[in-house]
């Protein structure tokens, strides 16, 4: 009987698109997959500039003519003939907090996120005070110059030009399936410029900028640091964020000029019927630095790469990431350098978690090129299996075209040990509370690059994945 | 009063093996009781029995601590209880730094927030006593730590948390003449101040000599061979464990 009210109830929501977005004609085309009428209404909704307006339409071609990746873990779960479910931004705003999944609702609970913050965060909810936060953040920094703003204000703003000769020039729409498909129907996002010799002191966080209507599935973040600026950008929180629409495929470019330093960290833990798709990529000038850090939490599949082009003669990289694998959910994640200029370094080190029958696959990939003499790169990572049914991999990837570079790599697979639960447990810690100190000492190359507040919320984190981990 | 622990019968086995045939204790609140015997008597099998490591199954017989039956009890609800084994190689533990770990076992333990302030001052004298460094209560659990650290840091734990029945195992071994008369001094605070009940595993009496031990117990291949006061430790020291393996 339950089963028979759960169709029907599929039905209604099917017969409300029928008649609330389109009319019966465009309903067969919608099926058929993403249009050019589609994207050519996106682009009217969200009054782009003209050379905007042909950017989505060439990268819709592109997605057309791309094939889906084949060489990762499986998205037969995503409907790609009806991609428009995902793109039309009203899917996700018919949201309701009743169809919140329970364990989602739990999980705010537990995080004590409070709750005006749960439903935005939910997706559901309006905007709050987390608006002001945001502008008050926004006035202090423009005191120093700096822009901080979403890209569709930007893109009518003083700094127009600019967003076009970036825009999606680091990750062209080519590069990509989803790639192109951001490209077309991009929505939402922060735009950040910081101009030459401009150190900002405090972290900018887009974690009160999540609310935005679309935001958090095709947003697209710009960041450009320029000549000796320094920035650090959060991106991310750990409560889950719920969207109908399982698909995310944002896309964040990163510009670090001549002697700059950026430090961009993300947090993200998505509901876990998500597909993430990311792309994330940073070109360093001469003498610049950047830096990742990244936890990747929930999503039912991950493909994330974030890759650095190291561009200038002595530019610097780090990559330093976790990710979390539990059950039913396949994170394929690394990192990517390109070291194109002498005397470059990078350094990649991660921790992966797998529990649960989750699956954690490191996958990286580090290439020098025959003009980067005398660079470096080591790579570092490290899988930690919490049961006999979980699965780690790692495929490392080095492609090194100069006699003149140092390069290494190390892997470690390994269990919590015995040993170290008893000694825990002997001061008093319970058996769940010692594997949870264990996993978060773990992966504390990421919780000591985090501000405190975000290494605390993702040791609850990493405490919340851990439960009902035994027996 | 009943006793603080009793020990009755106790059969141990380690991956099958019997280990320990019938082993009997009792230890009363504030006495020192010393265990000594060859190596590969039994004599960390019986710590680890009675904290309660999994690896070391108890096959029959009972303990009891504080007139409970615990034999089946988990460690950490034995540690709250008010026991503690010093480990012979204690692990180490990134994430979380030694003093944060301490604050949060004694919260766990006394269901109390602990104010920051008096911890910090309570902490900083026991680190003095035992010539540890400040600035090892903000490293990592043992992580780098040298031998003598980590053991001092054992002993740490032990004046901080204050146990009534605290085991030590071997705590003394691998450290130089210096560091056995640092951690004895620590053990000898433990005795007298909070009046806790001790049961040291040696093979050496190095660690013995300015404590007051109540009485010896000497174990051979998983049994209790003899039993006396603190004299026999002098006895052990001078004659060593023939009389007893004959």
């Amino acid at each position: 009987m339950a089963k028979e009210k759960t169709e029907v109830k599929d039905i209604d929501r099917s017969m409300y698109d029928f008649r609330y977005e389109e009319k019966a004609s465009d309903f067969y085309k919608i099926k058929e997959g993403l249009t050019p009428e589609i994207v050519e209404e996106i682009s009217e909704k969200k009054g782009d500039p003209k050379w905007m307006h042909d950017f989505r339409l060439k990268s819709l071609e592109i997605y057309n003519k791309l094939d889906v990746p084949d060489w990762g873990p499986s998205i037969d779960g995503l409907d790609m003939n009806n991609i428009v479910t995902y793109v039309k931004p009203k899917t996700k705003m018919t949201a309701d907090w009743d169809e919140v999944p329970k364990d989602i609702k739990e999980t705010f609970d537990k995080l004590g996120i409070p709750q005006a913050e749960r439903k935005s965060l939910a997706g559901v909810g309006a905007q709050y005070d987390s608006e002001l936060v945001y502008h008050n953040l926004q006035k202090e920094v423009a005191d120093q110059g700096v822009v901080y703003t979403d890209i569709e204000s930007a893109l009518h703003g003083p700094y127009a030009d600019m967003i076009e000769q970036h825009f999606m020039h680091l990750v062209p729409p080519t590069d990509h399936k989803f790639a192109a498909l951001h490209g077309a129907v991009w929505s939402g996002g922060s735009f950040v410029y910081v101009p030459k010799g401009v150190s900002v002191e405090i972290p900018l966080q887009s974690y009160f900028r999540l609310n935005a209507p679309g935001a958090g599935q095709f947003e697209h973040t710009l960041i450009i640091v320029d000549e000796g600026a320094n920035l650090h950008f959060i991106e991310g929180c750990s409560a889950p964020k719920y969207n109908i629409a399982n698909l995310h495929a944002g896309c964040v470019e990163l510009f670090v000029g001549k002697n700059a330093k950026l430090r961009y960290s993300t947090i993200e833990n998505w509901s876990k019927n998500m597909y993430n798709l990311n792309t994330k990529r940073a070109i360093v000038e001469e003498g610049g630095t950047m830096e990742w850090v990244s936890g990747s939490f929930g999503s039912h599949v991950s493909y994330l790469y974030p890759m650095t082009i190291l561009n200038g003669r002595g530019a610097h990289s780090e990559f330093t990431g976790v990710t979390f694998a539990g059950k039913g959910q396949n994170l394929d994640t690394g990192a990517k350098m390109v070291h194109n200029a002498p005397d470059t370094t990078s350094y990649i080190s991660t921790r992966s978690i797998s529990k649960d029958g989750g699956i954690s696959t490191y996958r990286s990939s580090v290439v020098i090129n025959p003009k980067a003499k005398n660079s470096k790169s080591s790579v570092s990572c490290q899988s930690l299996m919490l049961d006999a049914k979980s699965r780690s991999d790692t495929i490392p990837a080095m492609d090194v075209r100069t006699q003149q570079a140092d390069v290494g790599h190390e892997a470690k697979i390994g269990r919590i040990s015995d040993d170290a639960v008893f000694y825990l447990m002997s001061r008093g810690v319970s058996e769940e509370d010692a594997r949870a100190m264990i996993v978060s000492g773990f992966a504390d190359n990421v919780s000591k690059a985090l501000p405190l507040e975000y290494a605390v919320e993702m040791n609850n984190l990493i405490r919340l994945e851990m439960k009902g981990a035994i027996g | 009063m009943a006793d603080l622990l009793n020990v009755k019968n106790l059969y141990v086995s380690v991956e099958d093996k019997e280990i320990l045939h019938g082993i009997n204790l009792t230890v009363n609140r504030g006495e020192t009781h010393v265990l000594m015997g060859p190596n590969g008597a039994g004599k960390s099998t019986l710590g680890n029995a009675l904290m309660g490591n999994p690896q070391y199954f108890v096959t029959k017989g009972q303990i009891f601590f504080d007139g409970k039956d615990i034999t089946k009890e988990p460690t950490d609800v034995r540690a709250n209880a008010g026991m503690f084994l010093s480990f012979q190689n204690p692990l180490e533990v990134p994430g979380i730094t030694l003093g944060n770990f301490i604050r949060s076992a004694l919260e766990r333990k006394t269901g109390q927030h602990i104010r920051l302030w008096d911890f910090k001052k309570e902490m900083k004298g026991a680190m003095e006593l035992l010539n540890m460094d400040p600035s090892y209560a903000d490293r990592d659990l043992n992580v780098g730590f040298s031998g003598g650290e980590k053991k001092k840091a054992e002993i740490l734990q032990l004046l901080m948390l204050k146990p009534s029945l605290a085991i030590l195992d071997e705590t003394d071994s691998g450290l130089d003449v210096d560091a056995v008369r640092t951690v004895s001094k620590g053990v000898e605070e433990y005795q007298k101040s909070k009046d806790g009940a001790l049961i040291i595993i040696t093979h050496s009496t190095r660690i013995l000599e300015s404590l007051k031990v109540d009485k010896t117990h000497v174990i051979v291949n998983g049994s209790m061979r003899a039993e006396g006061g603190a004299e026999m430790v002098d006895e052990i020291n001078e004659k060593g464990f023939e009389e007893y393996l004959k």
